[in-house]
């Protein structure tokens, strides 16, 4: 099966099917699955799965590929790394972002480093994916989004997909990849909706989208933040401001020059992440561009990203943490002002 | 007569076996060529010849040895901190292992791993470990890819008694435990963890922490070379068949402190008496002596093999000393593998 990536912008076509995100992501395991019979699934309840990315693979492939583990994180995201060096493929669901943390030695310490530290005898081809972020009054243990610390970890690819689309085509991509690859799915976003071709495809790592063409101020949008960012934009459209939205898709790597050549042109940038302000992967975009592309801006850049606080349960409390569409428009506006 | 150790119940002294000559012989080697090298390392360190630190295997010789001899080229072993026994005994060869610890780009990891990161996949090493029980889900995850995939290849995960109290030793027993999985959990056990005597640390016996999970446990004498080939032996014809993961405990002692240098804050934390009683039983002059004895080798056959082992560290030495520095841009490369697979586009 060949196809080549597509802007998720576009019309859909006849093969393309109003499909969810996490059935989108099914439909990228299951090609990836069918293509190479040493992929294998674990995780915890992967059988029946919570948040439903693994739901019914195992009719079609077996207990022997789609496991079940114990809940014991750190020993089945370790075991990956000697079953990959084995010769599997192996790919982690991990249920819930948070729970990186429990298993951070075998990521941070393992999978991420041994193919460096080795001096590159070996290909770790294994995929590490959760739901991941704010879902609604998770409370602070089930809502934390780890992009950006695993950012600083060298040795982790990072995904954070934010349509349906993108979501089946950087699975494909992240699986295929010989390198461990962190696939986080934002879990605001699983349940949304949009048209996927039922063909595979795949969109490769690094490569960002242009959500949204605009010619006044680039937004770059991660993760959940991205559907904020457009609604943010269509709005100001009826204003009389264009504003340009961006999803790296990727951040490690990151399109560097794709956000580059959008600033060199709008000369303003805005940067909205799903996670903690310090540090965040906006913080390190925005420091990015400061660097390599000052000369372009005409304006402060902005980061619109959480409060430093962790993520509290009560809904009015968990909105103040969280990024909302206003604080997106007050910072475009800010760079405008 | 033979002295029974009371708590293996097994005799308290190697004794010659009815393998072949050669083999009986090479175990002897082996446990020199480890000793000898280590030997060399201190001395090193001594000097500040060598970057970085070292943990060092002295007196342990007989585990690795052990354990190794049972083994098959393809089989595969995680190992520790304190893990040049156990990737000499793999085959490593000494000459990149002396270039890897000097940072030479002959090392086996073109100097970007050290000590604690000796890795040669082609020998089934896949890797000393930084982390106090880092390599025990890695050990039995590559038991799981080779079950899944249908090879009867088994393998050793090395750890220390202080490893046998972090969590992943558990969930990994209990994980090789309920997939059946080709494993064998080798703790050797030298009554320290860091300077800390490991009794104070650790409830129970370290052996039967696998019996709850259905997993036998063997007790030996970890300065019994035969001893530990014999449990090996035994271990990896279960792991073979499809029985599951078998944990043994070595009972051993290190000569030599938790890290070379330790004596600059580590004060005496060891009686004198207990480490010269432990020296007292060198589990290489043991070996040798039974060897002699049975006539599987001469004193001038085992004096030669000293001699030679001795001469090949000093070649090592030589070699890594020779073997040029890397390239600072090397630091660079090697993060990320390049090649996809798969056919979809």
């Amino acid at each position: 099966m060949t196809m080549t990536a597509q802007s998720s912008t576009s019309e859909p076509t006849a093969t393309q099917r109003p499909t969810y995100f996490v059935n989108a992501m099914k439909e990228g395991l299951h090609a990836a699955m069918s293509e190479d019979d040493r992929v294998v699934v674990i995780g915890e309840d992967v059988d029946r799965s919570v948040i439903g990315a693994t739901r019914g693979l195992i009719d079609d492939f077996g207990p022997m590929r789609v496991r079940n583990t114990p809940i014991s994180e750190a020993t089945f995201v370790g075991a990956c790394v000697g079953a990959a060096a084995a010769g599997l493929r192996p790919v982690v669901d991990l249920m819930v972002g948070s729970f990186f943390y429990v298993a951070m030695d075998q990521l941070a310490d393992q999978a991420a480093k041994l193919r460096y530290m080795s001096g590159g005898q070996v290909a770790l081809p294994i995929v590490y994916f959760a739901a991941t972020g704010p879902s609604g009054s998770g409370a602070a243990q089930h809502s934390e989004n780890l992009h950006p610390m695993l950012m600083n970890v060298a040795g982790l690819k990072i995904v954070m997909p934010s349509t349906p689309y993108d979501a089946k085509g950087l699975m494909i991509s992240a699986i295929r990849d010989p390198n461990p690859v962190v696939y986080l799915q934002d879990f605001v976003l699983g349940g949304t909706k949009s048209h996927v071709p039922e063909d595979a495809y795949a969109i490769p790592l690094g490569v960002g989208d242009v959500k949204k063409p605009g010619t006044d101020v680039t937004v770059v949008a991660i993760g959940a933040t991205v559907p904020k960012a457009l609604r943010v934009a269509k709005a100001l459209e009826k204003e009389g401001i264009s504003v340009e939205v961006i999803d790296p898709r990727t951040l490690v790597p990151l399109d560097e020059d794709l956000i580059l050549s959008s600033v060199a042109r709008t000369g303003r940038l805005v940067v909205t992440d799903s996670a903690r302000l310090t540090c965040s992967a906006a913080s390190e975009i925005v420091a990015m561009v400061a660097q390599s592309g000052f000369g372009t801006l005409k304006a402060a850049p902005q980061r619109v990203a959480w409060e430093n606080v962790p993520v509290p349960f009560s809904p009015p409390l968990e909105k103040r943490v969280l990024v909302q569409d206003d604080d997106i428009r007050r910072a475009i506006l800010a760079t405008l002002a | 007569m033979t002295v029974v150790d009371t708590e293996t119940g097994r005799p308290a002294n190697p004794t010659a076996t009815a393998w072949p000559v050669a083999e009986q012989q090479h175990m002897l080697r082996m446990m020199i060529r480890i000793r000898r090298f280590e030997e060399r390392l201190a001395a090193l360190f001594k000097r500040g010849e060598l970057p970085g630190f070292v943990h060092l295997y002295l007196g342990e010789e007989a585990v690795a040895v052990g354990v190794c001899s049972a083994l098959r080229a393809d089989d595969r072993i995680t190992s520790t901190h304190r893990g040049h026994g156990h990737v000499i005994a793999k085959g490593a060869s000494t000459d990149r292992m002396m270039a890897e610890l000097f940072g030479r780009v002959d090392g086996y990891c073109r100097g970007k791993g050290g000590s604690m990161h000796i890795v040669d996949f082609s020998l089934g090493i896949m890797g000393t470990n930084g982390i106090v029980g880092g390599g025990i889900p890695i050990g039995t995850g590559s038991a799981w890819g080779d079950k899944h995939l249908g090879r009867d290849n088994v393998t050793v995960v090395f750890f220390g008694d202080g490893a046998s109290n972090q969590g992943v030793f558990f969930e990994s027993m209990n994980l090789a435990a309920i997939w059946k999985l080709p494993v064998i959990f080798v703790c050797e056990n030298n009554g320290y963890t860091e300077w800390t005597p490991t009794e104070k640390l650790t409830a129970g016996r370290i052996v039967d922490r696998g019996s709850p999970m259905g997993i036998p446990g063997d007790l030996v004498d970890g300065n019994d070379v035969v001893a530990v080939r014999e449990a090996t032996d035994k271990a990896v014809a279960r792991a073979r068949t499809g029985q599951g993961p078998t944990l043994i405990e070595a009972r051993t002692y290190r000569w030599h402190g938790h890290n070379e240098g330790e004596e600059a804050f580590a004060g005496a934390y060891r009686p004198q008496q207990e480490q010269d009683d432990w020296r007292g039983r060198d589990p290489i002059a043991a070996y040798g002596h039974a060897l002699v004895q049975a006539g599987v080798i001469t004193q001038p056959e085992w004096d030669e093999i000293d001699l030679a082992e001795t001469a090949a560290v000093e070649a090592s030495v030589v070699f890594a000393q020779q073997s040029p520095l890397p390239d600072p841009e090397e630091a660079l490369d090697h993060l990320f593998a390049t090649t996809s697979t798969g056919d979809l586009r």
